[in-house]
């Protein structure tokens, strides 16, 4: 272990500084990667973790600094610079081309050549190959924009995992996968550093990153404020130096259950083949309480949000809120009536990317500051800055593009819009993707504040945790119906036994 | 969890020169135009000169901003030029008068009767245009190239392909005032001036001030985000379509009382002008970016280019050959300005 932990350093960011006009996001940081081990990188959100990991793959350049590799300074002109020097990184969006195959995803840019033009066959032997490491089940030739969250983020590994590189940068790889896919995802990295592959992970999943890493870098604000070896650390350590404060994601608040606010009955949505993936599935939820929906991806619980939402239509069942039936109420409507949805892409889903942080934030709520024709804007000034208080979105301000923030301050900009329709029963899926655990807090202590004034909840995830945290009542889907139903009081082990997981996940 | 930060403070005093340039583009590319022209000729630079060249950049300018709230909500309306020239038939159709065989009269509408009904063809295009987009999810370039051939071609079927001469009426029969849109001045500056103005002023308004304006940027940026805000966007989408059609039909009217006469094939390639006042006024193809100044900066430009080329004698194959060439340099700065500001997570 000792000698792991002095393994040679291959690459390093000396007094690396970035700004973006008034915004710093580096201020002189010296981080190093050794050579076969897993260095990982904590750090609240905009603490400039993504920001380091672009300069060091030559995505971006930094504004002052140096980046050393095998001890000789160097400049990557480019992402593709860096690539042919062995360097290659999983971005924390996607950056996948959704109407293309998997296979050609994979291979944009690097196609293999054969005789007549590119070789088809050896990329997709080579993908199926891939595929059978992470041990996943996708076909190389489905477009990706089929494929669920989950699967996409796959794709993307599989396409850093495709270039051999020998230090690869992991920026939040596993904020859309289950368990069982980290599992593997693990198992891949420990033999891809026992072939003296260099990794670097950054994940808000602490516990899930203190098990593969070897040494752990905090960046607080720009400035790197701890370094250990693993030896030296646990999960205080990194709370304590992340955000200067331990966090406690508590237990369900005491609230007083009223009527029921959501009622879905026998409701069944069909995917496009006409396969039911939400089959029949009952559920009532009162006005004050948290009900998590706990299940593997591709249970069905996004279908099923989307359907109450009014994204997506039902073959049949009813939708009812507050005793009326509103199955046929567009989602405005439905917003307007107060039943809201955070989606689970925010890119896709959640974001308009050509808006600013404070149009976003907005969106969802124009009615609440137009009067008579037109929109108040001093009511919306306050709207959008009572929202980034709220949500604590780290921004130079409402005018800002919402392309500036870092990936978990999008994603408190997805939740803030969504807060700020004022809902009463509000439907969030996966929202704790790629927020820190001071925002998740934030986020859970919001709720239960919510609710204990009457706001009904669910909250969708694939992480037990979090349901034993935060809900009343816990349901766990399967294959689009309700596999089980739980007080907070039962273990862990339960409730994925329920879905279908298996225990050792 | 810290205070939010509010590191940033002015946003515009840092704005650098470049940055500066590259926004306002459009405007300092007008400036250098008329001030080229200027030098060149005596005869560009007068006030004359200028409203006449006004007059005829608001037949574009007025298409262009139909087709700005069409490129923002992120389609492509080709059937622009048709809808005006159809207008401009029904409207003159209209003037001769509408022939009721069972009654054995022929009516002749005030005229502003012809404008309302006018209109009315307009929009119905529109929303022809507009259904087949957002319901049957026709792609809008191949829905309104579509339309374009239908409506040019109605048009000719109903003049037989001949033009409309005489549409200034007559006292007798109660419908003068037709040529009022083309030939009148308020205050010395012509009225298709002023209707362009109008029009542009309300746009704008609508852009930046109503929620429908902040519906339109945030389905055209990402509609599928926008929708799950409770945008409407299949209505936003039919609405950008019904007033492009009916702001065509406004050209169309303002075109056929400046000549007085409305043939089929008024207007053809119009479509592509308003495109490229749209483009070279900043606007993204892409949908979610733009506004209604670029728009009407982009519409004189490329108004004033042409007229000054006229004026000082250059011949007007090389118009087209400018004017291409300032399109492909507004796309390229398009890039520039908006290629930059994107990152990813
Ligand atoms: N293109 C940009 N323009 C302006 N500011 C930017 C830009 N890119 C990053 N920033 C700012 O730099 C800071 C660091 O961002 P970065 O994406 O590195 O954070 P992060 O540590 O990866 O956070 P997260 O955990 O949320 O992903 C943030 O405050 C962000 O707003
Ligand atoms: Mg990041």
């Amino acid at each position: 272990m000792s000698e792991r932990t002095t393994g040679e350093v291959v690459l390093a960011a000396r007094n690396v500084a970035k700004s973006y006009g008034q915004v710093h996001a580096l201020k002189g940081v010296n981080f190093d990667i050794h050579r076969g081990q897993v260095t990982t990188l904590f750090g609240e959100n905009g603490a400039g973790k993504s920001t380091l990991m672009k300069i060091l793959s030559g995505v971006i350049q930094p504004t002052t600094g140096q980046i050393v590799l095998d001890g000789q300074p160097v400049a990557f002109a480019n992402a593709n610079d860096a690539r042919d020097r062995g360097i290659s990184i999983i971005h924390q969006e996607l950056s996948l081309a959704p109407n293309m195959s998997v296979r050609d995803n994979i291979f944009m840019g690097r196609e293999i050549k054969g005789a007549t033009g590119v070789d088809y066959a050896e990329e997709e032997r080579q993908v199926r190959v891939l595929m059978e490491e992470l041990e996943e089940e996708i076909d190389p030739l489905t477009p990706v924009e089929d494929l669920r969250l989950g699967q996409q983020q796959i794709v993307e590994i599989a396409r850093a995992l495709s270039v051999d590189s020998r230090i690869l940068i992991m920026d939040e790889p596993t904020s859309a996968l289950s368990a069982s896919e980290v599992e593997v995802l693990f198992k891949v990295i420990r033999d891809l550093t026992a072939r003296g592959v260099s990794i670097v992970y950054i994940s808000h999943h602490l516990e899930e990153a203190l098990t593969i890493t070897d040494h752990a870098v905090v960046l607080r604000d720009g400035n790197m404020t701890a370094y250990a070896p693993r030896s030296e650390i646990d999960l205080d350590w990194i709370v304590r130096n992340m955000v200067g404060d331990n966090y406690d994601l508590g237990s369900p608040p005491e609230t007083t259950v009223g009527n029921v606010a959501l009622s879905i009955r026998n409701l069944s949505v069909p995917d496009m083949t006409g396969k039911d993936l939400v089959d029949g599935l009952n559920l009532d939820l009162r006005a004050g309480e948290i009900v998590c929906i706990y299940g593997l991806m591709g249970a069905g619980r996004t279908e099923l949000l989307e359907t109450v939402a009014g994204r997506l239509s039902a073959s049949a069942g009813e939708i009812v809120l507050e005793g009326r039936e509103i199955s046929h109420l567009t989602i405005g409507d439905r917003i307007a009536r107060g039943l809201a949805l955070v989606p689970e892409d925010r890119q896709r889903d959640g974001l308009v990317q050509t808006m600013s942080v404070g149009q976003n934030l907005s969106l969802a709520s124009i009615g609440r500051f137009t009067r008579g024709l037109f929109t108040s804007r001093r009511d919306e000034r306050q709207l959008i800055d009572d929202s980034i208080r709220q949500v604590t979105v780290k921004t130079a301000g409402g005018h800002a593009p919402i392309g500036s923030l870092s990936g978990g301050n999008q994603q408190k900009v997805v939740i803030g819009k969504i807060l700020a329709t004022q809902p009463r029963v509000i439907m969030l899926d996966e929202p704790s993707r790629g927020i820190d655990i001071g925002a998740k807090a934030e986020v859970f202590r919001l709720l239960a504040e919510g609710a204990r004034q009457g706001l009904a909840v669910i909250y969708s995830t694939s992480e037990v945790s979090e349901c034993l945290s935060i809900a009343h009542r816990i349901i766990v889907m399967h294959k689009g119906r309700i596999s089980a139903e739980f007080d907070s009081s039962v273990s862990k082990e339960k409730i994925m036994a329920a879905s279908g997981e298996s225990v050792a996940a | 969890m810290s205070a939010t930060t509010a590191t940033a403070p002015a946003k515009g005093r840092q704005m650098s020169i470049g940055r500066l340039l590259l926004e306002g583009r459009a405007f300092f590319a007008l400036i250098a135009i008329i001030a080229v022209f200027s030098f060149l000729s005596p005869n560009y630079f007068t006030v004359g000169n200028f409203l006449i060249m006004s007059s005829q950049v608001a037949i574009f300018g007025i298409l262009s901003v139909g087709m700005l709230l069409v490129i923002l909500n992120g389609g492509i309306d080709l059937s622009v030029g048709s809808i005006l020239a159809l207008a401009g038939v029904c409207a003159g159709a209209m003037m001769q008068g509408v022939e009721i065989e069972a009654l054995g009269v022929i009516l002749y509408p005030p005229v502003w009767a012809v404008v309302v009904l006018t209109l009315c063809v307009g929009a119905a295009v529109g929303a022809v245009n507009g259904i087949l987009v957002a319901f049957f999810k026709v792609p809008p370039f191949v829905a309104t190239l579509g339309v374009m051939y239908v409506a040019r071609g109605v048009a000719l079927l109903m003049t037989n392909g001949l033009t409309y001469n005489n549409l200034r009426g007559s006292e007798a029969l109660g419908n003068t005032g037709f040529s009022w849109l083309g030939f009148y001045r308020l205050g010395g500056v012509p009225i298709s001036v002023i209707v362009l103005a109008v029009i542009a002023i309300a746009a704008g308004l609508m852009l930046q001030r109503s929620a429908f304006g902040r519906w339109l940027y945030a389905s055209g940026g990402n509609e599928r985000a926008a929708e799950l805000s409770g945008v409407p966007v299949k209505r936003v989408k039919i609405t950008v379509y019904v007033v492009s059609g009916m702001l065509a039909a406004v050209a169309g009217l303002v075109l056929a009382s400046q000549l007085t006469s409305a043939g089929p094939t008024a207007g053809t390639t119009y479509e592509l002008t308003a495109i490229a006042a749209v483009v070279i006024g900043g606007a993204a193809l892409t949908g979610g970016r733009g506004n209604v100044r670029g728009t009407m900066l982009g519409a004189f430009v490329i108004g004033f280019l042409s007229a000054g080329l006229v004026i000082i004698g250059v011949s007007s194959y090389w118009q087209t050959v400018f004017t291409g060439a300032v399109i492909v340099l507004a796309v390229l700065m398009n890039s520039l300005q908006y290629g930059g500001g994107a990152r990813k997570g």
